[in-house]
């Protein structure tokens, strides 16, 4: 017995060999990692409730730019992790889930929500709780000093830089005469106040505002109340009722003469363009947030991200085509997390006593480069209002795709600061 | 021990129970109990309609709007500070259910809920079109200068805690001193037979305007509280909802009982907390097990326990 065994006991240079390469897949394979606690991301998310389209893609794609993250070494060395908590899409929920997210999770900080009566529903309580709230919503709310030094949009452009920077490019090429549609709540007031003003500043009439009720469900009364002089028909539709706006607006005007239309992408995330009865969308223009359709200039690093989150060239799920992204929107949490990853590096962040310093990092912040973390293009950031300003894309429906047409300059969409977040205390 | 002992022990020891909570539980359940109180007494002013006087409105939502933007639209537009602006929510919710009670209690049963119903969906959307008063479907913050209650600041825990324990110890004991009055009877009866209780010379539709106006008030008190607590008023809680959620909370602890609507509010708010961590389908877990309790115990957890054991409970 003994005998056999000192024929498997192992030499002292194959001791050696295994001790090394055991110290080298130690070294290389798993750095700190063992040792490192994560970092603990909470993500508010809209997975049921009206935001619950919106809620699965931001899922995946905050997945995806997890999975990046960590592959590319994690946060200040550490592995990432997202908590994800759904709220409903309802502000009270949505308190309730900061506030889980922060005391029983433990989370660093909360990103991820879009619908703002969520956002500003939840963000009194992120402030008291004193952690950082990164919201992906385009309200005008943080700009606007609703909010407090805890609630940042590094992310996303904001509706009101969104439709003051196109105004110009509708007003040169569409027409000057705008009629608006518009649905009659604060989303659709924003629309109607902003782009007004940016018609107005650039030469042009705003002939009418058709405020429509979030009731609505039929138009055909709303329709004959466009002017006839109407040369460029501008509308912000919401919800199911996009699509009934859209077939009642192609009965409305048949085969005869109509003004330009130029509508929000909003109206139809996550709607296939070729659904019957959006077919009299053809040659009208869109605003996207970042284009659904893969462009024929589109960057290495967008084409990379498409890939990252399992988007066809059309803008839909490589699994399932009928699964449309809400492409316009989503990369907002793809750049927020690659935004948290540079924050909580460059504040050296290392734990929740860090929080503070981790605002101030990303208040700093300024030029953000088109990169792998800014896929939608390059970005300015506004540390004093906390909010990001970036291209927009105007897109032409050709052949039931959407193929953009024009790119709005960062400067179109800038505005004077409305609050000094920096001023305030912590 | 005598009846009289045993009602304001239980309900005293519930109140200690409750105050020692803050110091025993951890910081996350401690802001969760402060709403669950808070959205008890808006269950408990459901319940002075519903449970004692058989009034089932679908409407309850228009008068804790009322309470929240009564506080929340002064402290914005007027800068109020927090305690006028908290009696003014509280009035607005009385007189809310003051003036729908004038007209909704000409009629009953299902036209009551009906006509509540109707009432509250036109309150929702005058929150809406009014939105530059109101901030419409987004809302507004209210200013930490306004959350200051005398000295203390509401935006912090213990204060907040404070706050909501004191306003629930309110509205529990006026409860307990209501429906054990001679008035508190009177709405009894108005619920068993209204015919009999007219005959006997009270004034039904007086009784039942008047325990309309008290639940309208608490509901005030709750929807005041709450947006002064939590920072945030908004017209989502106006919608139906939240005209359904007092109903499940009371239905769930206990109809005509004096703390079922904090049992109920509480174990609805840890089902939906913990059963969401779960599944996605977290609403029909609720809606299972308020199926399950109608067929197994209609009077709710402290209606059966009465019935088969405790018959002294209020």
């Amino acid at each position: 017995m003994a005998q056999d065994l000192i024929g498997l006991t192992p030499s002292r240079r194959a001791l050696l060999k295994g001790a090394g390469a055991g110290l080298l897949t130690a070294g290389f394979v798993a750095p700190v990692w063992a040792q490192a606690a994560p970092v603990k991301l909470g993500f508010q998310l809209h997975r049921t409730g009206i935001g619950a389209a919106y809620g699965r893609w931001y899922e995946r794609t905050a997945q995806a730019a997890l999975k990046v993250v960590n592959e590319a070494g994690g946060i200040n060395g550490r592995p990432v992790e997202i908590v994800f908590e759904d709220d409903g899409t309802d502000p009270k929920r949505g308190a309730e889930v900061v506030e889980k997210l922060t005391s029983q999770h433990k989370c660093d900080l909360i990103f991820g929500p879009l619908f703002s009566h969520v956002v500003i529903g939840s963000a009194p309580r992120a402030g008291e709780l004193k952690v950082p709230y990164l919201v992906c919503s385009e309200g005008f709310h943080v700009a606007g000093g609703m909010l407090n030094r805890w609630s940042m949009q590094p992310g996303i452009t904001d509706v009101r830089a969104q439709v003051s920077s196109m105004a110009p490019w509708v007003l040169a090429n569409l027409g000057k005469k705008v009629t608006m549609v518009f649905p009659d709540y604060a989303f659709g007031h924003d629309h109607r106040d902003y782009f007004t003003a940016a018609v107005e500043a650039g030469g042009g009439q705003v002939v009418a505002q058709i405020a429509v009720p979030p009731t609505e469900t039929s138009f055909t009364r709303y329709l004959p109340q466009i002017p006839n002089d109407t040369e460029v028909l501008y509308h912000v539709m919401v919800g199911p009722a996009v699509l009934t706006f859209v077939k009642e607006l192609g009965e409305f005007y048949g085969t005869g003469a109509k003004p330009e239309i130029f509508g929000f992408i909003d109206s139809l995330e996550a709607v296939d363009m070729a659904s019957p009865g959006l077919e009299f969308l053809e040659g009208s223009h869109f605003w996207e947030g970042h284009c659904r359709v893969k462009q024929a200039d589109a960057s290495e690093h967008e084409i990379a991200y498409r890939a990252a989150v399992g988007v066809d060239d059309n803008g839909a799920s490589v699994s399932d085509a009928k699964d449309v992204s809400t492409y316009a929107h989503m990369f907002s949490v793809w750049e927020t997390l690659h935004i948290i990853k540079a924050g909580m590096e460059a504040s050296g962040y290392q734990g929740i006593a860090d929080r503070q310093k981790f605002v101030e990092a990303v208040e700093a912040m300024t030029e953000m480069p088109e990169s792998l973390a800014h896929v939608q293009g390059n970005k300015v950031f506004n540390g004093k209002t906390h909010q990001v300003f970036g291209h927009q894309f105007i897109s032409k429906v050709e052949g039931g795709k959407l193929i953009k047409v024009h790119t709005t300059s960062i400067e179109e969409s800038l505005y004077p600061d409305a609050v000094d977040y920096t001023t305030q205390s912590f | 021990m005598t009846d009289r002992a045993k009602v304001w022990g239980v309900h005293l020891l519930v109140l200690a129970a409750l105050f020692a909570a803050q110091f025993l539980l951890p910081s996350y359940h401690v802001t969760n109990l402060a709403r669950i109180m808070v959205l008890a007494v808006f269950a408990m002013g459901y319940n002075i309609a519903f449970g004692y006087t058989g009034l089932l409105s679908l409407g309850h939502a228009l008068f804790f709007a009322a309470g929240m933007y009564g506080m929340g639209l002064p402290v914005w537009h007027l800068e109020w500070l927090s305690l006028p602006a908290l009696i003014a929510g509280l009035l607005a919710g009385g007189a809310m259910a003051g003036v729908v009670g004038l007209l909704a209690l000409r009629t009953a049963g299902v036209s009551f809920m009906i006509v509540t119903l109707m009432f509250a969906q036109a309150g929702y959307l005058t929150l809406l079109y009014l939105n530059s008063w109101t901030g419409g479907d987004e809302g507004f913050v209210v200013a930490r200068s306004g959350r200051v209650l005398l000295g203390f600041d509401l935006a912090t825990d213990t204060p907040r805690f404070m706050a909501a324990f004191v306003l629930f110890a309110a509205g529990l004991l006026l409860c307990l001193w209501l429906v054990r009055s001679p008035f508190g009877r009177v709405m009894v009866a108005m619920r068993e037979n209204e015919e009999r209780s007219r005959m006997l010379g009270y004034d039904p539709f007086r009784v039942k305007l008047t325990a309309l106006i008290l639940s309208g008030l608490y509901a005030g008190a709750a929807g005041a509280a709450y947006g002064m607590l939590f920072g945030y008023v908004g017209a989502t809680f106006a919608t139906i909802q939240y005209s359904i959620l007092p109903m499940l909370y009371v239905l769930l602890g206990g109809a005509g009982t004096v703390l079922g609507p904090f049992l109920g509010a509480l174990l609805m708010f840890y089902l939906i907390d913990i059963t969401s961590g779960y599944t996605d389908a977290y609403l029909f877990v609720v809606g299972a097990a308020l199926v399950g309790l109608v067929l197994f115990a209609p009077k709710g957890i402290l209606g059966t326990l009465r019935e088969r054991a405790l018959r002294w409970l209020p």
